[in-house]
Parts: C-alpha cells; sequence; structure tokens
C-alpha cells in the first residue's frame, strides 16, 4: 500500500524530471544552415566564405565545439536563384532542423529571407548583406547582421575621401545597374553633399550587370577629366573596368574610389596602381594593422592561403563573424540557463548587447539587431614582394558614431550631418 | 555635342561594332547556308576566349613573347571550330536539317547549354583576364585620349579584311561557289552532284571558327567569365536581324549601326545603353520585317 509520504515523493520526483526538461536536451549537433553563391558572378564572395566557414568549423570543433557539441554546416547555393534558396532555406530549417541559419550574401535574398526566418522562428544572422533597409524599415526578433550594412560603408568611405583629398571639384560614377549599384550610390552622394557642398557630378554611369566591355565610359571619363572616380563595382566586373581603365591611362588622371575592392586587389595584378582608395566593407584585411602580428591571425591567414591559393578577402572576415557570434550568443546562452544547453529562444534572448570578434575588430549587436563593425579603408599602394596593390595610409573609423542610430533611417539621417562631422568620428591611423 | 566627342564616339562605336560583327558574319553565314539558328554559336564565342585567355596566360607566364597570342587566336578559332563545330553539325545538326525550325532552335539551345556547364567544368568559374596581345601593341592618343591601337586600329582592320575575304572567298572560290549554289537551291545543286551535306559541314565549321576568332580577340580587351556567350548570342542576334538573316554585308552595316548606336547613348543618355541595340532591331524591322538587306521569298510549295 502506498503511504501518503511515497505519493509525495513521486510527485517530487515527477515535477523535478519536468523541471529539467525545462532545459533542452543537449544534441548531437549543432546544425547551421549557410547560404552562400557557390556558383555565378558572386562566387568569388561565397567561394572563399565557404573555404573560410569549414576551417573554422573544423578548428571549433576540434576544441570541444561549442558547449561541448560540435557544428555542423549545411551550405546551400544563393546562384540557383531566388525560389530554390527559399525552398531550400524551408527545406533546412523544417526538416533538416537546422538551429541557426546564416543568409546571405544578396541583399535581395536578405529581402526575402528576413520575414521567412521570422515566420518561421529561425534565428538568421545576416553575415553578409549590405542594405541597411531590412532592419531600418522593420522590427525583427529572430533577424540580426554580423557586420555593418551599407550606410556606414559608404559613410566611411566618404570620410576617407575627404581626409584624404578634401578638395577635389568634379566627380563622376560608374556603377554596376543593379540595386546594390543605383543604392550605394545614393547613400555616398547624400553624405558627401551633406559633409561637402561644392562639388560636381560631371557624369553618372550604370553600364548593365556583367557587363564586358566599358571602353566608351572610359574615353568619356578621359574627355571629361574628374578629379576622382567613383564604383561600388566588384568581382569581374570592378576587374575588368580598372584593368581596361589602367590600360587606357585613366588610373593616371583620376583618384579611383573603390569601397569594395579589397576583395579584388589580388586579381588587379599591376593594373590598379598607386594612389586609389581601397575599402573592405569593414575592417578586413589580409595586412590588418591591427592583428597583422597577432599569431592565431597569421596562422589562419597562412592556413587560408594554403587551402585556397589566394589570401582572405572580406567575405572571409564575415563569416568569421558570424561564426564567432554563434559561438559567443551559445556560450551567452548556456551561461545564463546555469550551464544547460539553452533553448531556441533563450540564444534569440542572448543576441542583442552581443559582443564577438571574429578576424577583425569586435562586433557588438545593437538592440535593433545591427551590428557595429569598425570600418577600415586605405589607399593603395605598390610594394616589392607582392604582384598586387597593397594598402597604405590606412584608416580604421570607429562605427558607433557613423551607424545610423537606432530608429532613424539612413536615408534621413545622413542628409542631418555637417562638415563639423567630419572630425567628430574617432579614427585610426596606420601606415603600411 | 562638340566635334571632339563626335570624333570619340565614332571611335569608340567602331571598335565595338568591329568585334560584334565578328561574331554575328559567322550566325548569319550558318543561317544563310544551313537555315538553322545556331543559338550554340554563343558557346563557340565563349570557348574561343577562354582557349585564348588560358592557353595564353599559361605561355606567357612561363616567358614565352607576349606577339605568340595573335597566332594563338588563329590557332583557337580554327580548334573550336573543328574539333566543338564540327562533331555538332555532324552528329546532330545533320540529322535534323527536315525537321521543324522551332526543333533545330531548341536543339542548338540544348548544345548552348550543355557548352555553357562543360565551360564551368573545365575553366571553373573564376574571370581568366590576359591581355598581353593588347598591350604589347601599345596605346595611341586621339584628341587627349588614350586609345588602344588593339581596339581602335586592329579590330576593325581585322573586321574588315574577314568581311573582304569572306566576300572573295564566296565570289571567288570553287567551294564558295558551291556554297552559294546549295544556299539559293539545295535540291538543284544536289541533282546536279553537288555534295550538299560536305557544304553544311564546312560551312558551319567556318562559322562557328569565325565566333571562336571573334572571342579569342574580346578575350584580350575583357574579363573571360561565365556567361559571356549568352551575351553575345542575344547581340547577334539583333545584328543578324537588323542586316536580315543570312547577309553578310548587311551584317557588317548592322553591327557599324548598332556598335555607333551604342556609343552615341554612352556620351548623349547613358541610361539607355543597353537598350540602343534593341531600339535599332525594333526600329528596322518595323520598317523592313525583311531586315535591312534581307529578301523576301516566295514561299515554295
Amino acid at each position: 500500500m502506498m503511504g501518503i509520504r511515497n505519493i509525495a515523493a513521486a510527485l517530487a520526483m515527477t515535477l523535478m524530471a519536468g523541471g529539467a526538461a525545462l532545459a533542452a536536451d543537449k544534441p548531437a549537433d549543432l546544425k547551421v544552415g549557410i547560404t552562400a553563391f557557390l556558383s555565378g558572378p558572386a562566387s568569388i564572395f561565397g567561394q572563399p566564405a565557404k573555404a573560410a566557414a569549414e576551417m573554422i568549423i573544423k578548428d571549433m570543433n576540434a576544441n570541444g565545439g561549442i558547449g561541448g557539441v560540435p557544428v555542423k554546416a549545411y551550405y546551400v547555393d544563393e546562384g540557383a536563384g531566388g525560389e530554390a534558396l527559399l525552398a531550400e532555406y524551408r527545406r533546412l530549417v523544417q526538416n533538416v532542423r537546422a538551429d541557426v541559419m546564416f543568409a546571405s550574401i544578396s541583399s535581395g535574398n536578405c529581402n526575402k529571407i528576413a520575414p521567412l526566418a521570422e515566420d518561421l522562428k529561425i534565428l538568421n544572422l545576416m553575415w553578409d548583406c549590405g542594405t541597411q533597409r531590412i532592419l531600418e524599415e522593420k522590427k525583427y526578433r529572430y533577424v540580426f547582421r554580423t557586420q555593418a550594412n551599407a550606410a556606414p560603408e559608404m559613410l566611411a568611405t566618404v570620410l576617407y575621401l575627404l581626409k584624404t583629398k578634401p578638395d577635389f571639384k568634379t566627380i563622376a560614377v560608374v556603377n554596376q545597374d543593379y540595386a546594390w549599384g543605383r543604392d550605394s550610390w545614393h547613400i555616398f552622394h547624400t553624405a558627401l553633399k551633406a559633409m561637402k557642398p561644392d562639388f560636381k557630378v560631371v557624369a553618372e554611369f550604370f553600364p548593365k550587370f556583367g557587363a564586358p566591355d566599358f571602353s566608351t565610359e572610359i574615353s568619356r571619363l578621359q574627355a571629361l577629366r574628374p578629379d576622382v572616380i567613383f564604383s561600388t563595382a566588384w568581382g569581374g566586373d570592378l576587374e575588368t573596368f580598372v584593368k581596361q581603365a589602367s590600360q587606357r591611362g585613366l588610373t593616371r588622371n583620376s583618384t579611383f574610389i573603390l569601397p569594395l575592392a579589397e576583395s579584388s586587389l589580388q586579381g588587379f595584378g599591376k593594373a590598379l596602381g598607386a594612389g586609389h582608395v581601397v575599402g573592405g566593407r569593414g575592417d578586413h584585411y589580409f595586412l590588418h594593422p591591427e592583428k597583422k602580428n597577432n599569431p592565431d591571425f597569421k596562422k589562419f591567414v597562412a592556413d587560408f592561403k594554403a587551402k585556397t591559393g589566394a589570401y582572405p578577402i572580406y567575405p572571409v572576415f564575415h563569416m568569421s563573424q558570424a561564426l564567432a557570434a554563434l559561438k559567443t550568443v551559445y556560450e551567452k546562452a548556456i551561461a545564463a540557463n546555469g550551464g544547460e544547453w539553452p533553448s531556441h529562444e533563450q540564444v534569440v534572448d542572448a543576441m542583442p548587447g552581443l559582443t564577438f570578434a571574429g578576424l577583425g575588430r569586435p562586433v557588438t549587436i545593437r538592440s535593433d539587431g545591427q551590428g557595429i563593425e569598425d570600418q577600415l579603408l586605405g589607399t593603395s599602394v605598390v610594394v616589392d614582394g607582392y604582384d598586387f596593390p597593397l594598402m597604405d595610409n590606412m584608416m580604421i573609423f570607429d562605427s558607433d558614431v557613423i551607424t545610423t542610430p537606432v530608429g532613424k533611417l539612413s536615408a534621413d539621417w545622413l542628409k542631418t550631418l555637417t562638415p563639423a562631422f567630419i572630425d567628430r568620428v574617432p579614427v585610426k591611423t596606420y601606415s603600411r | 555635342m562638340t566635334l571632339q566627342l563626335l570624333a570619340l564616339a565614332i571611335f569608340d562605336g567602331v571598335a565595338y561594332a568591329a568585334l560584334v560583327f565578328l561574331v554575328a558574319v559567322g550566325l548569319t553565314l550558318t543561317f544563310g547556308v544551313l537555315k538553322v539558328l545556331n543559338i550554340a554559336h554563343g558557346s563557340f564565342y565563349a570557348m574561343g576566349a577562354y582557349i585564348t585567355a588560358s592557353i595564353g596566360g599559361a605561355i606567357f607566364a612561363a616567358g614565352f613573347s607576349p606577339w605568340l597570342a595573335f597566332p594563338l587566336m588563329l590557332i583557337a578559332g580554327a580548334l573550336v571550330g573543328i574539333v566543338v563545330g564540327g562533331p555538332v553539325e555532324k552528329l546532330l545538326l545533320s540529322r535534323i536539317y527536315e525537321l521543324e525550325d522551332v526543333l533545330q532552335i531548341l536543339v542548338t539551345f540544348a548544345v548552348f547549354l550543355i557548352l555553357e556547364d562543360v565551360q564551368r567544368l573545365i575553366w571553373g568559374g573564376q574571370p581568366f583576364f590576359e591581355s598581353s596581345a593588347l598591350q604589347v601593341l601599345g596605346t595611341v592618343d586621339v584628341f587627349d585620349i588614350t586609345y588602344t591601337v588593339y581596339q581602335l586600329i586592329l579590330l576593325p582592320m581585322v573586321a574588315i579584311s574577314v568581311l573582304v575575304s569572306l566576300r572573295l572567298f564566296l565570289r571567288r572560290t570553287l567551294m564558295g561557289k558551291l556554297i552559294l549554289a546549295v544556299t539559293e537551291d539545295r535540291e538543284a545543286a544536289t541533282s546536279v552532284g553537288i555534295n550538299a551535306e560536305r557544304v553544311y559541314f564546312v560551312t558551319f565549321v567556318i562559322g562557328a571558327s569565325l565566333a571562336a576568332f571573334g572571342g579569342a580577340l574580346a578575350s584580350a580587351t575583357t574579363s573571360v567569365l561565365p556567361g559571356m556567350g549568352a551575351d553575345m548570342i542575344v547581340l547577334s542576334f539583333a545584328v543578324v536581324a537588323t542586316a536580315g538573316l543570312g547577309r553578310v554585308e548587311g551584317a557588317a552595316v548592322a553591327a557599324l549601326l548598332i556598335g555607333l548606336g551604342r556609343s552615341f547613348a554612352v556620351y548623349l543618355w547613358p541610361e539607355i545603353e543597353v537598350l540602343v541595340p534593341y531600339l535599332i532591331m525594333l526600329f528596322v524591322l518595323l520598317i523592313r520585317p525583311e531586315g535591312l538587306f534581307g529578301t523576301t521569298h516566295p514561299r515554295k510549295i
């Protein structure tokens, strides 16, 4: 016969078991779905990023994974097109039961995925896409960005230009004819006009995406002789443009402002030459002035070069940041959960305010989900021992000040800047 | 627009037209004789470019003279024409000449897609840039604007010589006359003992070689990357349709028209640059549905 005391004990046992069940069971692995361009023109970003993810995850797992759980990555090709990407994304979340998603490189894809992630209630780290609008125009619970966005990237470019060449009079733009090409020029132009009212735009060219030939644009630019030529083109387009421009001597007559050129430096070879502004969408550079003597950083760069045959470029840094965020946020959530494996919601709760460091300077996630990532720009220089240009006169801008404040739209906020803003931004300068 | 800008726009337009013509003329020749609109033509163009850029890059890196780029281009053109174009005609197209036009286009489209993937398989997705041929010829200053000799002088000269030699070949040589006879009336030509199959084969190989040669020449001026074939085939169609299908000289005029239209657009109204070739085509076809130089054929029953 069971006494009242036994019943109470059984009840207590059940309650305790129930209480323990509140902490999620430690899974066999932590599944991460990563979308990246593995084919198409943007695979120049996706392939190095994937190689980096493989290296970093292997290293992480060799050192006990995250909270003792190994990380397992699933890769999705963004090059397969929007519909296929969304279907694969759903499949990874619903069937494979991915714990976290990293999406994506293309801003267009981020635009489509952010609401989907919110619907699926899956933590999504926008690890590389640039559009500032997603987190400015809508409040998301599950969507975060582990890097900067187009607004601080372009603003830092304007600041660098105004610090190094404040007296320029004329500017021309040659951007790819799609959302990024149009938007980046709009942001750059808005910020520039706010801080330097006296300049003239002498030509605006938007050759089609993937254009093989810029000869006519180059002739026109030679006739116009603008002081600076701005281009946010990337990949094959940027290489083609710079090489054709250099063959025709345009790189000797005008200063090029190339906010994405860090990713193409190795492809330029002898073409670009010295004296042009190079950016890398954050503080991303394989000779990062604050990191280049750090043994871990040096080892990663050397291993990456050995594995892929090339030095790491900014998508590699972005990938390292997303993976660092993943590790850090789980560790934070585990600590907050008394050492137990956290639920998905607990991990999401731990994201705002998170600080983590990938290969570059630490990044902090703001309350609106936007990452604060410092910005490095430099001037190209030709150096013995490298068969491509490096960066000199590097400046790293503090991004707290140059990221659009929470709750404001970049398009409006940039207009309120004044010439005095230039000296308000904390900056560190490094030579080669 | 000043006189200087006018001259510059003309130079740019002519240089561009020369390259487009080389590709379009092969397409129009193939269509004129085989009556097949060959979409795989774009692949031949891309393969010519890839072969020149990759082999060129390798041999120049090994220290050979950059002047070798020019014979290499000719070899790449012939190689693609014979090794790739030849089997496509012999094994595939020769079986479907009797079928409907739509089916023929679909078959060549399939070949195009297959060859696109073959290119990715062999050369990967990374762009090649090999401009030794262009650099070795140097630059020339016209009205204070630096042009490359390659684009301003060599390309138009090559285009003109291809046009002239094609014309001479078709009118003055036996093979050329055979081609013209088969083009005019295949049945009658066959009945007097002309080997039409052989004529088809030779024409197709010449057409494919011209496309590959165009690609080889283009490779010195641009990045060679996946998708370049698709862009070129669309543009070539615009040229060929504007000229009138099967018209060799017409292709030259249409290429010039489209090249100049495009460069003037960049100077005057850059926003419409990509539209210009198709606006010209639309305008011409509205007025002359058979194209600038096309002739209407009485339909045979």
